[in-house]
């Protein structure tokens, strides 16, 4: 790869740990981001903004359930909208860290080590931000519960053939299992926390969430077995949330969803708009708190080639979207690529290959690779290019189906930007908190970077040999 | 017995702190040799070298298996019970146990049943929560959380010796060896 382009004054491949940290430098640097005392002003302000917007989530969903979901811009023929683009949109946002928490793992990407932690919580927020969207789209949302399997008065049972139904367990479970895996992974860290917090509240709360861990040898081999357990268990799971998702578009007969390459496009799309979201946080927080002994560039160059990598499955995807159409010689299939193309959101259309198939191709230089200001404006392009790609895929294929009497447009009102804003607004928020008051790097795992079992085992590598080129 | 018994009751064990992992492998190797059993050692990071070398069974995986095995019959029972027995839909002339589309849901209850088992597990068999243990006791140990490794010699062991023990700790090395009051 970029050995030779590097020539100059950086040694050829950068370590995930720049040098001279200990177990000492690495505990108190990232533990002291948590334990220093007061937040600066910008902490403050970030946090009165997310706060306005959460504000802005709540008034819109207090007048969803006044007066229902006409306050948007569905319609008889695009009843899905903003609703359930905004699910999909985070729900892929999510895959990333789950991706790096659990399959680089697995792969012994030891690079993930700095980026898992924040990418799992990125993970979480992402879902609860989903989740939030299929909840409220129901009509009702005080009787969402109907959702769930439990015996009833009215004698009633969720239909199981209904991809509906399956998103439902795929993403709770999807949710369960990665906060049980966030949780996990913080508990040695969060005993750390207790051991260096000065004063009685502050140990008392970090003492009761690390469940009294001292670090045994006994506990420390369980708790590895059921890290990569959960790991493997999280692998498979990842990959058929956004498969069960794109079910919902796919096992119906609409012109544009009824696919057989949705489930593992969609799953590629996720992994790349997860990339570009860790990166979108990466690149700030590591700015902003220092961090960039421990998220050194290699970190930021891989995650970029990720983004390529997974971005150009992406393209393929909507290549073969268009030939399949054209192949298939279905007229309702042709006419909904050439409306896409041509028809009214053609502008979207365009937009959206513009961000994610256009512009991701800039990295394939490495030194825009390593220009963290280009590479964190690439990354937003590639989350707008997503939203939008959610958007062309339910509203294309929705406002024009069979009979041309059916035809509508579907436009976004201030109540649907105003919901979708509001999630941003949590997401960030959470995002803020998170950063304030628990350890954003995990710092077990980075202490074995520093020492590196060297054992008869020969499956775990020091900090020299660890990467397997993309 | 009775004078031991009583100084056993006195301290849960004895502590030594080590500069690096190194160290403590071979602190507990040398115990070992020395005929100890109900050893611990403590470490700001997991160490395999250090929990091959203490040996015990992992009883995890098993547990693991049996949540994802429940997991996966309560998630086919549950559709066939209501699909089949308690509210019978038939579309378009299918069978009402129609399996191929109740996979998603047996895999997605098996993955969830596993892994909730694995973190329960995990926890049980680690008896934590556990929010007081005596090895806290000793103001060295919040060393244990950061750059330092421990070993820890139960009163229990029947080699234990109040004197004894922690003087071959002392050999073994150049930091405190303390003793863990119970």
């Amino acid at each position: 790869m970029s050995v030779k382009d590097q020539a100059g004054t950086e040694p050829p491949r950068e370590p995930i740990l720049a040098p001279g940290h200990d177990l000492v430098s690495i505990t108190d640097k990232i533990s002291s981001l948590v334990l220093a005392r007061g937040a600066s002003r910008g902490w403050f302000v970030g946090v009165a903004v997310c706060l306005a917007l959460v504000t802005l989530l709540m008034v819109s969903l207090a007048y969803l359930l006044l007066r229902g979901v006409g306050i948007w811009g569905l319609n008889n023929q695009v009843a899905w909208g903003f609703a359930i683009i905004n699910f999909v949109w985070w729900i892929g946002i999510g895959h990333a860290g789950t991706l790096i928490s659990a399959i680089l793992l697995l792969l012994k990407q030891h690079w993930r080590t700095s980026i898992n932690r924040f990418a799992e919580a990125m993970t979480i927020f992402a879902v609860m931000c989903a989740g939030i969207f299929p909840l409220i789209h129901v009509g009702r949302p005080w009787l969402a519960y109907w959702l769930l399997p439990y015996p009833n008065t009215m004698g009633l049972w969720p239909q199981f053939r209904s991809p509906l139904v399956w998103d439902v367990f795929a993403v709770s479970t999807y949710a369960t299992v990665s906060a049980l895996f966030w949780y996990v992974g913080l508990v040695p860290d969060l005993a750390t926390l207790r051991d260096k917090a000065v004063g009685r509240p502050l140990k008392m709360i970090y003492g009761f969430l690390s469940m009294g861990w001292r670090g045994a040898t006994h506990h420390w081999d369980r708790y590895e077995t059921a890290y990569l357990l959960l790991a493997g268990i999280a692998t498979p799971l990842v990959i058929s949330v956004h498969s069960v998702i794109a079910f919902d578009f796919s096992v119906s007969v609409i012109p544009g969803w009824h696919t057989t390459i949705f489930p593992p496009y969609f799953v590629a799309g996720a992994v790349f708009s997860g990339f570009a979201m860790v990166l979108t946080i990466a690149i700030p927080v590591r700015a902003i708190y220092g961090l960039g002994d421990f998220i050194t560039m290699r970190h930021i160059d891989n995650m970029a080639k990720v983004m390529l990598g997974t971005g150009l499955i992406v393209a393929y995807g909507y290549l073969m979207e268009i030939f399949i159409a054209w192949y298939g010689g279905n007229e309702y299939e042709v006419f909904m690529v050439k409306n896409r193309m041509l028809g009214p959101y053609a502008p979207a259309y365009w937009s959206l290959i513009l961000c994610n198939v256009a512009i991701p191709q800039l990295l394939w230089s490495p030194k825009i690779r390593r220009n963290v200001r280009l590479l964190l404006a690439i990354a937003l392009i590639v989350n707008v290019g997503m939203w939008l790609e959610r958007f062309i895929i339910v509203v294309t294929s929705l406002h024009r189906d069979y009979l041309p009497a059916n035809w509508n447009m579907y436009v976004p009102t201030f109540w649907d930007w105003a919901t979708y804003g509001g999630t941003i607004g949590l997401f960030v928020l959470l995002l803020f908190l998170f950063v304030r008051f628990m350890p954003v790097i995990s710092i077990f795992e980075m202490r074995t970077l520093v020492e590196p079992p060297h054992d008869e085992g020969a499956d775990h590598t020091g900090l020299e040999q660890t990467e397997v080129e993309p | 017995m009775s004078e031991r018994a009583v100084l056993d009751d006195a301290i849960y064990g004895s502590l030594a702190e080590f500069e690096s992992a190194d160290d403590l492998l071979a602190a507990v190797k040398a115990a070992r040799e020395a005929g100890f059993r109900r050893m611990e050692a403590y470490t700001p990071h997991p160490i395999e070298r250090v929990s091959h070398e203490l040996g015990h069974k992992n009883h995890l995986p098993l547990v693991v298996l049996i949540g994802g095995a429940l997991g996966a019959g309560s998630g086919f029972a549950l559709q066939y019970y209501t699909s089949v027995i308690s509210y019978p839909v038939r579309v378009g002339g299918k069978p009402l146990n129609s399996w191929p589309a109740f996979i998603i849901v047996v895999f997605e209850m098996t993955i969830l049943f596993a892994a909730v088992a694995a973190v329960l597990g995990m926890f049980a068999l680690n008896k934590l929560p556990q929010p007081y243990h005596p090895v806290f006791n000793a103001s060295i140990f919040e060393l244990a959380s950061r750059n330092r490794y421990f070993l820890l010699i139960e009163a229990r062991d029947p080699a234990f010796d109040p004197i004894t023990t922690p003087a071959m700790l002392r050999d073994l090395t150049e930091l405190q060896v303390v003793d863990v009051p119970s």
